[in-house]
């Protein structure tokens, strides 16, 4: 018996502590969940959902820059309203918190506009939640085609894959290559490069004389290269993501003399992004690229632009993805002021983005009032030595171009 | 919340066939039998402070209308730090690569909904049953070696489920992910902004598992997995069929983990690479041991903790909030032996301790 009174107590101690625990617990869970706060005034709420942490914690980082850049040039408030930001970060590629982040700024933030998304899936999941919401969603970067087909409320003022690649093929075509090899990372938007350079590489009458694709990490580019070589194509067109991948790439095609072999290398911008360019110090020099926008640009609204980033971040040069941003919040500025500040229906502010104009630092700029996708220049750029530093020169356009995956 | 019992942990006179620790413990076989069999279905009552916990999950419906996605998020979550819990907490099988079987769920509810399936419920069982199979024919290789060669091999297997999905771009949308549609739950309720069905589906589809986990657990099979953890070589030497015990309960938490990924997908109408990432493994296993082990509920709770805390630091500061969460997980582990069940049962006991002795 008395085996089993002490096993009672036994019991009730775990019955008791339990409950406490538990109590406890449940206290400290809703004590963090209730302390949330929003507050309405005479402000335009736009939430940023990016990618602030994590591998991609670049985007993040330059998105943000853009952003300020912009408005410490044109003050943070607009036709009589204050701007105020909600950053929010997804931790790189997680749709599902993307998506939830998107559903709390709308439902309890009240935000009027949406805007960032760094990458596809992050874009994608918040497809549904603009259209039931009907709030607009302007994205800053990803670049997948199909991402403003999926809700009436997204709009683009970045690029996509294809409009930029597209150009390069053209480019080679009339200047004389007739036969190119591809090697793109094995990912999605390797895939998509891949694909939309054979589409209109061969359309043209050119011929991708083999293709092949690479693992995104710790890459001996060396034995591809040589299988590049031994095909003795005329140029190799090659997307990877920047940074390591593409000086891997490139130190190969020096290694393997291929420029002495007579194929060029041709690639677009994302490979060799204005921010890394530093590091990569002269490896990069004599690379044709094609792509929307170069720190090198040469226009008065560009000058301004790379003075005033220097002022937000001086250590980095500022790259398409701060431009994207940047350009975001002038769309946001320019279509405040066509409302007079009154940006909260969803609709008429999707009226005012399709077809606006922007002069942007990359160039004239408009969203497709059929699509919602941007229409811009892409510029032919060949990586040289200025002042010092290797830059993507400009030295040919391809005007107004629209998204050819649609 | 050690609770195992005498009766595998220590006692000669146990059963030794299988049968026996299978199905019902014969009570002439043990000592004071009659104890035994009511301390089982004591331990099988629910008590009021779990009562408390499920009620209140359903006030949370009312009391925050705005933070239902985040609530099922952590419910989805916790119930799936509760499939690991099954594993690493009961069995005492490492893994690092538990988000294969989330993946393949989230998969599975994606892929049938893209070809042309959109009702939820079967969708999820379909999920369930995928996953376990997979469960099921990858338990044999865990059969063999130590822990070590166990996280390999799980983690192995989950990187290769990765490159699966990310190669296979036209069929899973690889790094793009897949976006799907869903029909209404039971032709009714649609999928709504405010995340409103998707939470009491999530809740009720959690609870149904958890009831039958919960039970699992409390029974003499529950007791002879915690005896396999605890003294491998003794629970063979009682007769408790270990191997079985092991493919059994991996499989029937890779069934579990396959329906909380396939609820995630559903209720975000999205499934992309990440549910199979090797962060997703990590964290989980960070969640459980936060929350603490072989307690049915340190899942939960840690889920909860976890990812609140992730939520309120990065609203704080969205760039440098990995810092803090580092400083808390480090405090966590160093002072909360146990998990904050773990932590928080201590305390209680030092509080019972300290009355006891003003007593008298």
């Amino acid at each position: 018996m008395a085996h089993k009174a002490a096993e009672s107590v036994v019991r009730m101690r775990i019955m008791c502590r339990n409950t406490v625990g538990f109590l406890l617990v449940l206290c400290g869970v809703f004590a963090m969940a209730a302390g949330q706060a929003s507050a309405a005034g005479n402000t335009i709420k736009v939430g940023i959902i990016a990618e602030m942490t994590g591998t991609f914690a670049d985007h993040g980082k330059e998105m943000m820059n853009g952003i300020k850049t912009y408005m410490m040039q044109h003050g943070d408030s607009v036709a009589g309203k204050k701007i105020e930001l909600i950053v929010k970060d997804t931790g790189g590629p997680n749709p599902d918190v993307a998506k939830r982040l998107a559903q709390e700024l709308i439902v309890k933030d009240k935000v009027d506009i949406l805007a960032g998304f760094g990458l596809t899936p992050n874009a994608l999941a918040v497809a549904p939640i603009a259209t039931e919401a009907k709030k607009p969603v302007i994205i800053l970067n990803a670049a997948t085609s199909i991402i403003t087909t999926k809700s009436p409320y997204i709009a683009r003022v970045s690029f996509t894959l294809a409009q930029v690649t597209a150009p390069m093929a053209e480019w080679a075509y009339k200047h004389g290559i007739r036969k190119v090899y591809t090697v793109v990372g094995d990912y999605g938007p390797g895939h998509d490069s891949e694909a939309a350079f054979k589409k209109a590489f061969t359309k043209l009458g050119g011929q991708v004389v083999g293709d092949l694709r690479v693992p995104m990490k710790n890459v001996e580019f060396g034995p591809y290269m040589q299988r590049v070589k031994d095909a003795k194509p005329e140029a190799v067109f090659v997307f990877v993501t920047s940074g390591e991948l593409g000086i891997g790439i490139m130190k190969a095609y020096n290694e393997r003399g291929m420029k002495q072999a007579g194929i060029k290398l041709i690639t677009t911008g994302d490979v060799f992004d204005d921010a890394v360019m530093d590091a990569l110090g002269d490896t990069p020099l004599g690379v044709i690229s094609t792509h929307h926008y170069s720190a090198d640009h040469k226009s008065p609204e560009n000058a301004k632009f790379v003075a005033d980033y220097k002022k937000v971040d001086s250590k980095l040069r500022p790259n398409f993805k701060a431009v994207h941003a940047y350009d975001g919040m002038a769309a946001i500025y320019a279509v405040a002021k066509q409302l007079k500040g009154d940006v909260s229906n969803g609709d008429k502010v999707m009226q005012a983005l399709k077809g606006l104009k922007l002069n942007s630092p990359r160039g004239p700029i408009q969203i497709d009032p059929e699509t919602r996708d941007i229409v811009q220049n892409v510029y032919v750029r060949e990586a040289k030595k200025v002042g010092g530093k290797v830059y993507n020169v400009e030295f040919d356009t391809f005007n107004a171009v629209k998204d050819p995956g649609k | 919340m050690n609770d195992s019992h005498p009766a595998v942990a220590a006692s000669p006179e146990a059963p030794a066939t299988t049968e026996n620790i299978m199905g019902t413990i014969r009570c002439e076989n043990v000592l004071t039998g009659t104890s035994h069999l009511a301390f089982l279905q004591s331990r099988d009552r629910w008590k009021p402070a779990e009562m408390i916990f499920w009620a209140s999950l359903v006030s949370v419906f009312f009391v925050f209308p705005t933070n239902l996605v985040f609530a099922s998020q952590i419910l989805i979550t916790g119930l799936f730090a509760l499939s690991l819990d099954l594993i690493l907490g009961y069995a005492g099988i490492v893994t690092l690569g538990h988000a294969a079987f989330f993946g393949l769920g989230a998969y599975t509810a994606g892929l049938l909904a893209k070809y042309g399936w959109h009702e939820p419920l079967t969708g999820l069982i379909a999920a369930g049953l995928v996953a376990g199979i997979v469960g099921y024919l990858t338990s044999f290789f865990l059969l063999r070696g130590s822990d070590l060669t166990r996280l390999m091999i799980t983690l192995g297997i989950c990187l290769l489920l990765y490159e699966v999905a990310n190669s296979a771009t036209a069929f899973t949308g690889g790094v793009d992910g897949l976006g799907v549609e869903m029909d209404k739950l039971f032709n009714l309720f649609t999928f709504d902004l405010y995340g409103k069905t998707s939470y009491l589906y999530v809740l009720g589809v959690t609870f149904l598992l958890f009831a039958v986990t919960r039970s699992m657990m409390h029974s003499p099979y529950g007791l002879a997995l915690r005896s396999f953890r605890d003294n491998p070589t003794r629970a063979l030497a009682i007769g408790i069929p270990v191997n079985a015990a092991l493919t059994n309960i991996y499989t029937y938490a890779a069934v579990i983990a396959g329906i909380a990924g396939a609820l995630l997908t559903q209720s975000t109408q999205f499934v992309s690479l990440d549910v199979l990432s090797f962060q997703r493994s990590a964290d989980l296993l960070i969640m459980l041991i936060i929350g603490g082990t072989a307690t049915m509920y340190g899942g939960f709770v840690g889920a909860a903790v976890f990812l609140l805390a992730q939520d309120r630091l990065a609203n704080i500061n969205p760039q440098y909030w990995h810092f803090w969460l580092g400083v808390l997980l480090i405090v966590m582990t160093l002072y909360l032996r146990g998990g904050i069940l773990g932590g928080l049962g201590r305390l209680t006991d030092l509080i019972a301790r300290w009355r006891n002795k003003e007593r008298t």
